[in-house]
Formats: C-alpha cells, sequence, structure tokens
C-alpha cells in the first residue's frame, strides 16, 4: 500500500484567512505526500501559500487563519480533526519546524540551554539533570562547540549561523519525524548556509527524518529536495522528482522560473523573466491562478482551473496547455482531461 | 588621504585606498574602531559595471556610502570623472552619482506620491523650466523603467515590490547620472520580478551609458549583470577580476569557498558538486585578526598571513588576489 511508504499525505488542503479586505484563500486545493525519510521542497515565490501550507500541517496558523477544509493524514490519521490537546503532543514529538530568522525565533531573556531543555521536558519525561545532558548531547550533534559552556550562554552570544543550529537542534530534540524547514537559510550568508544544509542532509541520514523544505531559492530545493512541488497562487502547478521539475517541466510557470534565474547558458544573455506582477490573493482569477501572467494562454485557461494531470514521464501538472498537447498527440482523451480533480 | 595621486583619466570613478572607520562604543568611555573599510582601491570605467560581493559585515554597502559620500570616508580618495570627490564638490557631483537602495519599502516615502517621489531629484537640483517641463520629464523616466502614466499620482503602498524598486530607479535617474550605487537592489525581489529589473538595468546602461556599482550577495546574479567582480571579506578586498574569469579560475580561497557555496539551480550539479564548508564563522570587526583577516578560516593559513597583510597583486589580465599563499 502506497499509504504505508507515506508519512503524511495532505489531500485538498484549503486554509484561509479573514481580513478587512475580505476573505484570502492562502491555500487553495493542495494535495501531496511525504514519504518517510525523504526531503520534499516546496517552491514559490512570496505569496504563493508555501509557508501557509506547511503552517497548516503545524496548525500554527494565525488567529484569523483556518483550515476550510480537506484532511492532513499522519500516519493515515486525519490530524485536523484532532483536539488541541492532541496537536500539542503533535507538535515536537511528531513534526518539529525552524523558522526563517533565528534572529527572532529564540527568546532573548533566557540561556540557550533552558530554551532548550523546556522543549525536552515538555515533551519528554527527562527531568533535571538527564535533560540538561540532552541539550548537551543535541547542541553537539549541532556542530556547536564546547555545547557544556554554550548551554549557559544567552542567545545574542550566538552569530546567525549558530542561531540556526540551536533552532535545529530545539527542533530535533524529541526525534519528531517529520521536519519542517520553513526558508531556514534566506537570513544566512551563502557559506553559512552550506554549512546548514550540510547539517541538515548528515542529519537526515543519521536520524532518518523526513524533511519539508519550503524556500523560494531554487538552488536550496536542487540541492536538497528529492521531490518538489512548485506552487503559485495557493495552488500546486507541478510536482515531481527533483529531476522532473528541473529537466523536465510541463507547467508555464515552472518553466518560466527556470528561466529567469541566472545560471551559465544565461551569461551574457538577456534572462527571460515572467511578465507581469505576483498575483494579488484577493482577486483571484476564475481560471488558472498563473494565467495573467502567462505568454501561453488560451481561452480555456481563463475561464476553467486546468486539472491536475499526469504528464508523459510521469510527474504531474495542472496547466491546460500541457493537457492540450497530450490530447493533440493521443496520450490522453478529452474526456479525461474535463474533470476537475486528478 | 594622498593629495598627489593622480587618477587615471580613462577612469569615471576611481577609489584609492578607501577607509570607512567607525567608532564603537566598548565600555564605559572607551571606544573602538570598527575598520568596516580598511584600503580599498578599484576603478570604474563610463558605462561598465562592477559588481562588489560578499558577506553580511564585509563592508561592501559601506563602501557603495561612502564612495557617494553618505558617509565621510576617514581615509582615502574618491575621485569622479577625473574630479576629486570631497566635501566641496560632492554637491554639485552628485547629480552624477546615485543610489538604488536594497528594500523598496522603506526608501520611498509613503507620503508622497510618484510623481513627487521622482520628481524629488528634478526639484533639488532645479533642473525644469516649467511645470509642464518637470512633468515631461517625470512621464519620461517612467516610461524608461515601465510604469504607466496613471501610476504618477499614486502613492507608493498601491505598488508591489518590484514596480517601487522601478520608481527608485527612476528617481536615481531624474538627474541623468552617470554612475549608480545599486545596493542589494534586487535583493528584496521575487524570482520572476528579480529578472525583469536586472533586464531593465541592463536596457538601462545600453541607452544611457550609466556605470553600476553592483553591490549583491547572489553570486550567480552578480556574475550575470558585472563585467568584473571585486569579493570583498572584512573590511578587505581579496580578489577582483573579470566576471568569467573569476568564476571559472577563482584563486583567493575565500573566492574559491564562496563560489563552491552557491547552491546551484541543477539538481545534477548540486547534489554532485564538491563543497569547500569553511569552518565557523566571520570574526567580529572589532577584533581583527592581525595580518590576512581569512587566515583564521583559511585551510592555508602561514605564520606569514599573521604577520602581514598580503597586497592585491595582478596575476595576470588583471586578475588581482591578495593572498601569500595562491
Amino acid at each position: 500500500m502506497a499509504e504505508e511508504k507515506n508519512i503524511l499525505s495532505v489531500v485538498d488542503l484549503h486554509t484561509s484567512f479573514t481580513t478587512d479586505k475580505g476573505e484570502v484563500q492562502a491555500v487553495n486545493g493542495v494535495s501531496f505526500d511525504l514519504e518517510a525519510g525523504k526531503i520534499l521542497g516546496i517552491v514559490g515565490e512570496s505569496g504563493s501559500g508555501k509557508s501557509v501550507s506547511a503552517y497548516s500541517v503545524m496548525q500554527i496558523l494565525e488567529k484569523n487563519g483556518s483550515i476550510k477544509s480537506g484532511q492532513i493524514l499522519y500516519k493515515g490519521e486525519d490530524i485536523t480533526k484532532w483536539p488541541e490537546k492532541r496537536m500539542r503532543d503533535f507538535r515536537g514529538k511528531c513534526c518539529s519546524i525552524i523558522f526563517q530568522d533565528p534572529m527572532t525565533s529564540l527568546n532573548p531573556v533566557f540561556t540557550i540551554g533552558y530554551q532548550l531543555k523546556e522543549a525536552i521536558k515538555l515533551h519528554t519525561n527527562r527531568k533535571g539533570k538527564e535533560a540538561e545532558e540532552r541539550a548537551v548531547e543535541m547542541l553537539e550533534l549541532v556542530g556547536v562547540n564546547e555545547p557544556r559552556k554554550r548551554i549557559h550562554q544567552y542567545p545574542f552570544e550566538f552569530s546567525g549561523g549558530m542561531r540556526q543550529r540551536v533552532m535545529i537542534a530545539m527542533a530535533l530534540a524529541c526525534e519528531p519525524d517529520i521536519l519542517i524547514a520553513d526558508e531556514p537559510t534566506t537570513a544566512l550568508d551563502v557559506t553559512i548556509q552550506a554549512q546548514i544544509l550540510e547539517l541538515m542532509q548528515d542529519l537526515q541520514k543519521k536520524l532518518g527524518m523526513a524533511i519539508i523544505m519550503v524556500t523560494h531559492d531554487l538552488g536550496v530545493i536542487a540541492q536538497m529536495a528529492d521531490e518538489i512541488i512548485v506552487m503559485y497562487g495557493g495552488r500546486v502547478c507541478e510536482r515531481g522528482s527533483a529531476e522532473d521539475i528541473f529537466y523536465r517541466p510541463c507547467h508555464e510557470y515552472t518553466k518560466g522560473l527556470l528561466r529567469s534565474i541566472p545560471n551559465v547558458d544565461s551569461m551574457g544573455k538577456r534572462l527571460q523573466p515572467i511578465s507581469g506582477t505576483p498575483i494579488n490573493l484577493l482577486n483571484m482569477p476564475k481560471g488558472c491562478a498563473f494565467c495573467p501572467r502567462c505568454d501561453e494562454a488560451m481561452k480555456i485557461c481563463l475561464e476553467k482551473q486546468p486539472p491536475e494531470t499526469r504528464t508523459p514521464d510521469g510527474h504531474f501538472a495542472s496547466c491546460w496547455k500541457m493537457i492540450q498537447a497530450e490530447i493533440e498527440s493521443g496520450m490522453i482523451r478529452p474526456e479525461d482531461a474535463s474533470g476537475s480533480g486528478t | 588621504m594622498d593629495m598627489n595621486y593622480k587618477p587615471d583619466q580613462e577612469n569615471l570613478v576611481e577609489v584609492n585606498n578607501l577607509k570607512m572607520y567607525f567608532s564603537v562604543k566598548t565600555g564605559w568611555l572607551s571606544t573602538t574602531p570598527l575598520k568596516a573599510v580598511d584600503g580599498v582601491s578599484f576603478a570604474i570605467r563610463p558605462g561598465e559595471t562592477l559588481g562588489l560581493v560578499g558577506e553580511s559585515g564585509c563592508g561592501k554597502t559601506t563602501v557603495g556610502r561612502a564612495l557617494i559620500r553618505l558617509y565621510t570616508p576617514t581615509d582615502g580618495d574618491v575621485f569622479f570623472d577625473g574630479k576629486r570627490v570631497d566635501a566641496k564638490s560632492i554637491g554639485s557631483l552628485r547629480k552624477d552619482m546615485q543610489m538604488v537602495f536594497q528594500d523598496p519599502y522603506s526608501s520611498l516615502n509613503p507620503r508622497m506620491t510618484v510623481e513627487d517621489i521622482i520628481g524629488e531629484p528634478l526639484d533639488v537640483h532645479k533642473m525644469y523650466t516649467s511645470k509642464a517641463d518637470r512633468r515631461e520629464q517625470i512621464l519620461y523616466l517612467m516610461e524608461l523603467v515601465g510604469l504607466n502614466a496613471e501610476h504618477a499620482t499614486r502613492y507608493a503602498h498601491e505598488f508591489s515590490g518590484g514596480q517601487r524598486q522601478r520608481i527608485g530607479i527612476a528617481r536615481a535617474l531624474a538627474t541623468k547620472p552617470r554612475f549608480i550605487v545599486c545596493d542589494e537592489a534586487v535583493s528584496a525581489l521575487d524570482v520572476s520580478i528579480q529578472a525583469q529589473v536586472i533586464n531593465m538595468f541592463e536596457d538601462l546602461q545600453q541607452k544611457l551609458g550609466v556605470a553600476y556599482l553592483f553591490i549583491a550577495h547572489d553570486l550567480l546574479v552578480v556574475h550575470h549583470i558585472s563585467k568584473r567582480i571585486a569579493v570583498m571579506y572584512l573590511g578587505k578586498m581579496v580578489e577582483m577580476a573579470d566576471a568569467d574569469e573569476l568564476n571559472e579560475n577563482p584563486m583567493h580561497p575565500y573566492t574559491v569557498s564562496l563560489l563552491s557555496a552557491v547552491p546551484y539551480p541543477d539538481p545534477k550539479i548540486a547534489k554532485s558538486s564538491k563543497r569547500i564548508i569553511l569552518k565557523g564563522d566571520v570574526p567580529s570587526p572589532l577584533h581583527m585578526p592581525s595580518g590576512c583577516p581569512f587566515r583564521t578560516r583559511c585551510q592555508y593559513a602561514t605564520e606569514q598571513c599573521a604577520q602581514e597583510m598580503p597586497k592585491l597583486t595582478d596575476r595576470g589580465n588583471g586578475h588581482m588576489v591578495a593572498c601569500w599563499n595562491k
């Protein structure tokens, strides 16, 4: 069964926020599977709903946000139905998160050791000396030198890279099955970023947890991810293996995104940006979210959301252009593509 | 300052031994100089782009700001078009030297309309003959950066990040400068928008012949836009070369590790490439190591590195490196 392989399955997730200007549908029918021990990359631009998808899994949305519909299956159980008390256990023990900014996610008035022990005491039955030992062990694991001395220090005495290491130590202290990393290296310099990414890969191999890596950086995704989902306007445009997405993109947005980053081939030439401006979530188009910026847009793109369809090489994309090409080449029958689901 | 220093007439901008120290309070009554920029020299030709890269705290932004005298440099000479840039001359030179800032959200006054933002430099330098002329110039600038004329009466908050950056660029272009310092001008933008703005910078350069000092931390972007690239580490310049040369044949150990640390947007290359991961963090600029500032993280460091800072020397074809061992 496929379900045994997948530690987390998100099915048709809808998350929205109520604001003064109306309801913002940040996540609009997102589905993905996370295999145990694999790294899933979620890539997209600001406002694409990538972070909100991750926060929905943890159920740590802002007060004005809520999951409207859909299922989040953790080991086959729908956690959206769990009471808050059970979710508290889920966070930390089953699934942890590290955030973008290591400067603001640590409390400045408590020592590193106190904050680490807090997480350990809350989720395990280790106390006192035992908890401290675990804290030291965790700091050692993430490569903080002299952990015994450093647990008595405050966050301001740590550099950005070191703070992110502490955050990782904290997240992994209770050995979760899933680690969500929300732009974990965006605030760091490239050489420090390389250190942290290497650390995450090492720990993943050592501890065997699955990682959901949320980022806008295609370079980071290329290095880290086994599977990738590309999001735009709260929807999944395309999902597949890293090779599928980078070498055989099928959705016009993915293609545009890959064309707009400078690489060896583009040196000395003009970049080919995606035209237009980012989507306004308050004013979503009726059809494909990317349609207003798409050079290949057709009439149907304006009117109807494209269903998720299997691409010729077996990954998934939601694009009318691709569906049309497949119908023309006889790969799928038109009636298969007329539905709204997969 | 070296009053006898003679700039090369072919250079639009020439910087010689620029130093910028800030005094930082380190205790009751005691201050320590923070050497943000410590003896940096370079030159930019008319219509050329020089990329300036380095990690946070290496002094790249300070170079840009000291260059157009938003800071008063502690020491060193800056020349623009053969003229010395100092407190006296900057008033008349600032028309020719402009700046685009990183954050398109905080660098535009929220109480001013787009027309007023772009028109302000024109007002300051009295660059129009009549109200109609002012308006015409503003509309021309807006067209140049790809904004519609009907945007003129709107406020900055009504625009997206990419469009705001265009407003900032139009403002910088208003005085018809020959040189623009772009301080992380595309860093805050999304990938697809970033490409639009990069193309615009290139188009404007071709059309108007402006030279850029392009300060950024994204090496792929800098490589794309720059003709030459300079690499800084802790206030010192460690390497400078043609963009392609630097990428293919980096010499300074810091440049080598910096380039290898860039995650390349291609899974096969990114997963297979050998990274040279630097140990540890950048030392605090308040407690600078003696000699070469990079020696604490450098695998080739020797006794000599601790003694003396190596000079930037030409290793052929203008490839300048400051390292004892390479």
